[in-house]
């Protein structure tokens, strides 16, 4: 038995009759990319899941993995269905409320799909096995006469049945599991596989889905923050009698935290405005200075270790007769969730409830009993399915906020951001330079490859192609502005860098950029995807010219494979249309293809707005463009026509597919533009809105 | 402070409102009619997109005083006695979103361009909608949703 305190979940003393499942596992933590600082964490050993099949037949499974419109609230109520052998809508899924659900390190890294998809249906197949023995039993049968079907046991003939609800006989009955279970395989899957669709979409399009800024408490007020006018800043002095005169606004000072709570949004945000605060904001440094900063400020004087060193770089480029050594830049972008921060807080009795959008309730939960000196059962996290992340939504700065508002206000207090202070005060995708070295014979095999990422982390890192002599290493380093997560961060920049340089020596050694790709490559699931995209897009036909270019890329990130081709037209003035995007995917077995398609096709058009034109400027500890007037996202008019190939394996397991989408993008769109004019853009964004401090400006406009 | 009459989905509300507030903040935090969002306050990305007198309008550049006089429908007013409109009744088919969060505002926005075009072209669509952000870059089947939505009015869906 584990030792989990059963008494503490309120919901599992009101679950009512019927057959508790709890998963009981020894398996490790796998390694999760989550940014720095978020690390320390490892998933108990005792519980990893439960699941709850009640008197009626309703299957409720429970798990700490958030849906941010990534589809996992779907496409793991599948893999329930299936192994339970129950129709997929007598399946729901309680999801990312720290009070009801397993402890869980966050959603993302695409961990859900290959760590929590099994342990959902290991679960669920012990669940099966545990209602066909009972069945057995109950009429003295042997268990392997009889079989699961549609929430029922049947005997051989089917001339005999007990659905699952029956079964429990009324009783609370609880079960652990620790087996291994054999998995239905997914050649043989009948729900999942399919493209079910989502059970809350009927919400999404009447407005009855509650995000977590929609959250309406009884008696609830509604919160406003003094934002500090730069990073770093220090209070000098602060007048508040103006903003306390309005009627029924307090004002909260608590050392350097300004904050104000009214009986309105609209007198919050005006009582806000009308606090005088003096700052004094540290110089700092600018978009001017920012790739140098990175290069001579390492993270710490410690030596760290090559992520890979094969060969040796000195043999491996004497032997070379074409060598290309460049270094490539990425500048730090936004996630711009459509809904930003968002926090309903609510104290009763001394213990602290919050309704937030995050991607880690649980870490959001620590951050608030850390804050305030109380025990975690103190504090409970609720998470409504919420306006997206790609990473922006670890922290807690919102719940944290408003449930000190809340404290103060002795009420229920409601803080939304405004879109200035989420890009402002969250986190960004960290910057990267990047510098590559590499060496070719003539004949084009590739024999050096050196590769230094400073600042951006070392996801994808590592070459996929075959070279003898290898040097590779990140470098971390301190940052001028807070970065954290990101929807395929580290791949996006190490893609962009490594598959552009390929290109070029493709180039430089007079081969046709599929073949010197193909010729380096033994990896056989990446060759397939980057074979796949070229024949759907055309590849041998595609012959670019001045004012049309055709790349392609591909890539290899959390056990996905994704090939990208692209077409690029290029006008007089220099002005780049992406007009035809091509990608070949391949992440094992496929759970839900019309999701995945809808990951995959969404991952183009986010990453299209890093490659072309997403940059945060920012100089002396302020964001200069924090607003969406300023800061360019893809639109409708930016997105090409996207034509994605699905490559099912049945035969490998399911990978996580929300990030692999994003990193053959921008070098596909840089290869193309290089094809058709002969330049090759080494920095993203390729063509920035407006010219960064920097960098040479681009060419190129959008 | 002022008192406004507001003519919402089809009914007198009566709301307590300053002059320059926003018809978004209203709907939101003040009528509870939070199907339309918040997205960037500033008229760029169009989640708070509400119809006045049919016509799409971002409920953020608009004041309660100019919306008082009007005939407003929000996301919450478009199903009627349970059955959805063509525009959500194709969002839905299409499953055209991801995380939801632009869905009201991108169905409103599209709901007023079939107002005054029954058939419109795929350029048609794409100047109508440019307004309107999805961060999760669901735009090829927002397309589509509303060229099927098209094809349900063509065959007499309701409105």
């Amino acid at each position: 038995m584990t030792t989990f305190a059963w008494d503490r979940r309120a919901f599992l003393k009101g679950a009512g009759a019927g057959l508790l499942v709890v998963l009981a596992e020894s398996a490790g933590v796998a390694q999760q990319e989550s940014g720095r600082g978020f690390r320390g964490h490892e998933m108990p050993k005792d519980i990893g899941s439960w699941l709850h099949i009640g008197s009626d037949g309703r299957v409720t499974a429970f798990t700490g993995k958030v849906e941010v419109g990534q589809n996992i609230r779907t496409s793991l109520a599948q893999q329930v269905a299936e192994e339970l052998r129950v129709p997929f809508d007598c399946v729901e899924m309680v999801m990312g409320d720290t009070d009801l659900v397993p402890w869980d390190m966050g959603t993302f890294g695409s961990r859900t799909t290959p760590d929590m998809g099994p342990r959902l249906r290991t679960m669920a197949a012990a669940a099966r096995q545990m209602l066909l023995e009972q069945a057995a039993q109950a009429w003295n049968v042997d268990a392997s006469s009889l079989r699961a079907a549609n929430g029922k046991i049947l005997n051989g003939d089917g001339s005999r049945s007990i659905s699952y609800g029956e079964l429990t006989q009324g009783e609370k009955l609880v079960k652990v599991v620790t087996a291994e279970q054999s998995l239905t395989p997914a050649s043989e899957w009948k729900v999942a596989g399919t493209s079910a669709p989502k059970p809350e979409g009927r919400a999404f399009v009447t407005g009855a889905h509650k995000y977590p800024s929609d959250i309406v408490r009884p008696g609830m007020m509604f919160g406003a923050i003094v934002r500090p006018e730069g990073f770093h800043a220090k209070l000098i002095s602060v007048d508040s009698k103006a903003a306390e005169s309005l009627p029924g606004v307090t004002v909260v000072r608590d050392g350097d935290f300004i904050g104000v709570v009214a009986p309105d949004a609209f007198t919050a945000h005006r009582a806000a405005a009308m606090v005088n605060a003096a700052w004094d904001v540290p110089e700092q440094p600018s978009n001017e200075n920012l790739f140098e900063y990175l290069k001579n400020n390492p993270e710490t004087s410690e030596p760290r270790h090559p992520d890979h060193q094969s060969g040796s770089m000195e043999d491996g480029m004497r032997n070379a007769e074409i060598k290309v050594e460049e270094r490539y830049t990425v500048q730090y972008i936004a996630h711009a969730p459509l809904e930003p921060r968002a926090a309903v807080a609510e104290w009763n009795n001394g213990k602290l409830t919050v309704w937030t959008g995050t991607q880690r309730p649980f870490g959001v939960r620590e951050e608030l009993a850390q804050h305030f000196s109380i025990p975690e059962s103190q504090v409970r996290v609720i998470q409504p399915d919420m306006g997206s992340g790609y990473g922006g939504k670890h922290s807690g700065e919102a719940a944290v906020e408003a449930a000190r508002l809340a404290k103060a206000a002795n009420k229920p207090v409601k803080l939304l951001w405004t879109r200035r202070e989420e890009f402002t005060w969250a986190y960004l995708r960290p910057a990267a330079l990047i510098e590559i070295h590499a060496g070719v014979r003539r004949d084009g095999t590739l024999v050096a490859w050196e590769h230094h990422n400073y600042n951006a982390g070392n996801a994808t890192i590592n070459t996929p192609y075959d070279v003898s002599n290898q040097l590779i290493q990140y470098h971390p380093t301190k940052t001028p502005l807070r970065q954290g997560s990101y929807r395929a961060l580290a791949g996006t920049a190490n893609n962009f860098a490594r598959e552009s340089h390929m290109d070029a020596l493709a180039h430089a050694a007079g081969m046709d950029p599929l073949q010197f790709r193909m010729k380096n490559l033994s990896n056989a699931r990446l060759k397939a995807v980057l074979q796949s995209a070229a024949d759907k897009f055309g590849w041998d036909r595609a012959k670019s010219n001045a004012t049309c270019g055709y790349g392609l890329a591909c890539g290899s990130d959390k056990g996905g494979y994704v090939a990208t081709c692209a077409e690029v037209e290029i006008d007089s003035d220099k002005t780049i249309r992406v007009r035809r995007v091509v990608q070949a995917w391949e992440s094992g077995a496929v759970i839900n293809p019309n999701g995945l398609n809808n990951q995959n096709s969404g991952g183009v058009v986010q990453a299209l707005g890093g490659a072309l034109f997403e940059a945060i400027l920012f100089s002396q500890g302020k964001i200069l463009n924090p607003q969406f007037a300023r800061y360019r996202l893809p639109r409708f008019s930016d997105t090409p026509k996207i034509e994605i190939v699905l490559v099912d394996r049945k035969d490998l397991p399911p990978a996580g597919a929300g990030e692999i989408g994003l990193i053959g993008v921008a070098p596909a769109i840089a290869n193309a533009i290089f094809a058709a004019t002969g330049v090759r853009v080494r920095n993203m964004p390729i063509a920035p809105e407006e010219a960064i401090p920097g960098i040479p400006a681009s060419p190129f406009r959008s | 402070m002022a008192n406004y009459e507001l003519n919402i989905n089809g009914r007198k509300l009566r709301v307590s409102a300053a002059q320059e507030e926003t018809l978004l903040s209203v709907l939101r935090d003040r009528l509870d009619l939070t199907g339309t969002k918040y997205g960037c306050g500033e008229g760029q990305c169009g989640a708070c997109t509400v119809l006045m007198e049919g016509r799409a309008v971002r409920a953020c550049q608009t004041t309660v005083q100019s919306a008082a006089q009007a005939k407003i429908t929000t996301i919450e007013g478009l199903e009627k006695n349970g059955k959805l409109s063509p525009v959500q009744q194709a969002f839905l088919e299409e499953e055209a979103f991801q995380c939801g969060y632009c869905t009201a505002g991108m169905i409103m926005s599209a709901t007023s361009l079939l107002s005054e075009r029954a058939n419109p072209s795929d350029e048609q669509i794409e100047r109508a909608m440019n307004g309107n952000v999805c961060r999760c870059g669901t735009y090829p089947r927002i397309v589509e949703a509303v060229k099927h939505a098209a094809r349900i009015g063509a065959l007499g869906g309701t409105r």
